[in-house]
């Protein structure tokens, strides 16, 4: 096993848990302002992915079709808030489970009725095509590095966002006492759709991002809503920190588990048991990571303040 | 004494479910017969839910792991006794529905003792997430464990045997499902009006004054998890048997959901709330997806209809509202 790869596989671990990131960040958002869970929320992932695809189809610009993602993530996730989300707010978590899962429903199939059964590709730009030397040996491909920079950069602006802007304390008040700024006159229900928006961008960005990586289908969002629940659930439910940390720490050790466990099995068992064993083991490890975390500590890593 | 309207409801209901197919039957539909196995099996595993969520309050959206488990039994099993191989230790398999189903059942509870255990560390939105995640890590097991077929699932090449049963036609096996699904209602009344039943429902209304006359709600709501678990281990061991075939489908998220959803439609928290439930679900499948094939599309719209504007479910709008809800 020579290092380039194992440098390779935890850029991969870095790039996926950057995108889990930028899907986490919009869920523990929503959950710590709007106490809602939104299982709708991996469908936005696939709205931004099929948009992306089919307006790069249609003019030939990835970068118009980015744009596009943000646009229509953003839009279907203020119509969604404004039309059904909204009424669950007061709800209890199985009426907010049940209805989200409604509208994956609702989501999925009208997707597959206005694109069809069969997949859509997306090709990554030509300007971000061709791979990066890694030092010693071997290269890294330059569109993940992008994904990853990409995702370091929502980061540190959401952080920005949250922690400097008028609209980040109202969010912030909002985490810690909705009817307090609901009396001092802030437009609760506008920051509402506001916050669900940001939070379906962000899904969206991730689609698009991820959609030239791999085939643009109905249900791409679904394993990956459930990764990004894992990492919430690790990180601490409503904590922006705790998404990063948690998607990090998911992307990073679903990716070597993967890599490294047949490898290590290997060693004390036969080839043709290993590789499966292995294989079975690495795919459970992040759940097993998130039992342990919430055996110990049952509100995440990073709690927020209830 | 008059009855209720609610049980009076719910007579009708189960005398339908066992006229349809028997009248099916004789006329020489056997489809028919196989959609009421089908309700009467989703009908058991929901009412087996219906222990957690409806009594206890636990939204537990992982309970498909249960459900593939039993069905895996079931698979497992009976494919070890058609090839003749033994299982570990030297146990052989068995294609007798009744060993089957206490392996299923006993296996079930087996598994959910330690998720229970730690799931229920948690509350909320914690506890969905991590009933969630368990069922995920045991779909996951099973695609990618390739012994027993893997992802592309596992056949059973004949329906599994029941003394003085002839179960490969259609309507035994229904007749078998009818009455596991009326001792599993049997055991919802017992457990719902027993001391146990009480301090359960009274865990989720008021888990500090339960814990106030000196009972803790924990152990209380392991054992009513475990309970729960069992009971949709049997149904999947049914549900198996049925298909023909087992696959980690039976395991996936989206089944976890469709329980949730029989138990929604129904009415939740009430004894026929999930035999209610199925019934509509199955014959919205069968009936819509006649017609088109996205009828998940209008499924969605119906399942947002109630949980939007009608909260009780079917039997919320025949029997009108539900007592201590």
């Amino acid at each position: 096993m020579s290092i380039a790869l194992l440098i390779e596989q935890l850029l991969n671990g870095l790039q996926l848990g950057v995108m889990l990131f930028l899907m986490a960040a919009g869920l523990t958002l929503i959950f710590g302002v709007m106490g809602l869970i939104n299982l709708a929320h991996g469908s936005l992932f696939m709205i931004g992915a099929f948009a992306c695809a089919a307006v790069a189809a249609a003019t030939g610009s990835f970068w118009l079709g980015l744009a596009a993602s943000l646009v229509a993530a953003a839009a279907a996730g203020a119509l969604i808030e404004v039309v059904i989300v909204r009424r669950l707010y007061a709800r209890d978590h199985l009426d907010q489970v049940l209805a989200t899962f409604a509208l994956i429903l609702i989501l999925s199939e009208g997707t597959r009725w206005l694109f069809g059964s069969f997949p859509l590709y997306l090709d990554i730009p030509s300007l971000l095509q061709g791979a990066v030397p890694l030092p010693g040996v071997g290269q890294y491909q330059l569109y993940r590095l992008v994904i990853i920079a990409v995702g370091m950069i929502v980061a540190a602006g959401l952080y920005l966002l949250i922690a400097r802007t008028r609209l980040g304390m109202r969010i912030r008040a909002g985490e810690s006492d909705r009817e307090m700024i609901a009396a001092l006159g802030v437009d609760i229900s506008t920051l509402y759709t506001v916050v669900f928006a940001l939070g379906a961008a962000l899904a969206g960005l991730a689609g698009a991002l991820v959609g030239a990586l791999q085939s643009v289908q109905v249900g791409m969002g679904e394993p990956v809503l459930i990764l990004a629940f894992v990492v919430i659930v690790i990180g601490g439910i409503g904590s922006i920190k705790g998404a990063l940390f948690g998607a990090i720490l998911v992307g990073i050790v679903d990716t070597m588990g993967r890599f490294l466990l047949p490898k290590l099995l290997a060693l004390v068992l036969p080839a043709t048991q290993s590789g499966a064993i292995g294989g079975a083991i690495a795919s459970m490890l992040i759940y097993i990571l998130m039992a342990l975390i919430l055996a110990f500590r049952p509100r995440g890593l990073f709690a927020a303040q209830a | 004494m008059s009855m209720s309207r609610e049980t009076c409801i719910n007579i009708l209901l189960a005398l339908l479910l066992l006229a349809v197919p028997v009248a099916a039957a004789e006329l020489g539909e056997p489809f028919y017969v196989t959609l009421a196995t089908r309700v009467a099996i989703l009908a058991l595993a929901a009412v087996g839910l219906n222990i957690a969520l409806g009594l206890g309050g636990l939204v537990s959206f992982g309970h498909a792991a249960f459900f593939g488990i039993g069905g895996y039994v079931a698979g497992i099993l009976a494919s070890h006794a058609f090839e003749m191989s033994p299982l570990v230790f030297g146990i052989e398999g068995t294609t007798s529905m009744p060993v089957i189903w206490l392996t299923a059942i006993m296996i079930a509870g087996l598994v959910a003792l330690p998720i229970g255990a730690i799931s229920l560390r948690t509350t909320g939105v914690y506890f969905i997430m991590i009933t969630l995640a368990f069922a995920q890590m045991i779909y996951y097991f099973a695609e990618s464990w390739p012994t027993y077929g893997g992802a592309d699932g596992l056949s059973i090449i004949m329906r599994n045997q029941f003394p003085g049963v002839n179960t490969a036609r259609p309507l035994p096996y229904f007749l078998i499902c009818y009455c596991l699904l009326i001792a599993g209602l049997g055991l919802y009344w017992l457990l719902q009006g027993s001391r146990f039943g009480l301090a359960l429902q009274t865990a989720r209304q008021n888990a500090i004054r339960l814990s106030s006359v000196g009972i803790a709600p924990f152990g209380i709501r392991l054992t009513a998890f475990v309970i729960s678990a069992m009971v949709v281990g049997l149904a999947g061991a049914l549900f198996a048997d049925l298909n023909k075939f087992v696959s980690p489908s039976m395991l996936s998220w989206h089944m976890s959901g469709e329980l949730i959803v029989l138990i929604i439609l129904g009415g939740k928290g009430r004894l026929f709330g999930p035999v209610a439930g199925a019934a509509v679900y199955v014959l919205f499948e069968f009936a819509l997806g006649g017609l088109t094939e996205r009828w998940q599309f209008f499924l969605g719209l119906v399942l947002l209809g109630v949980v939007l504007f009608a909260r009780g479910g079917l039997l919320g709008l025949l029997a009108g509202k539900a007592r201590h809800d």
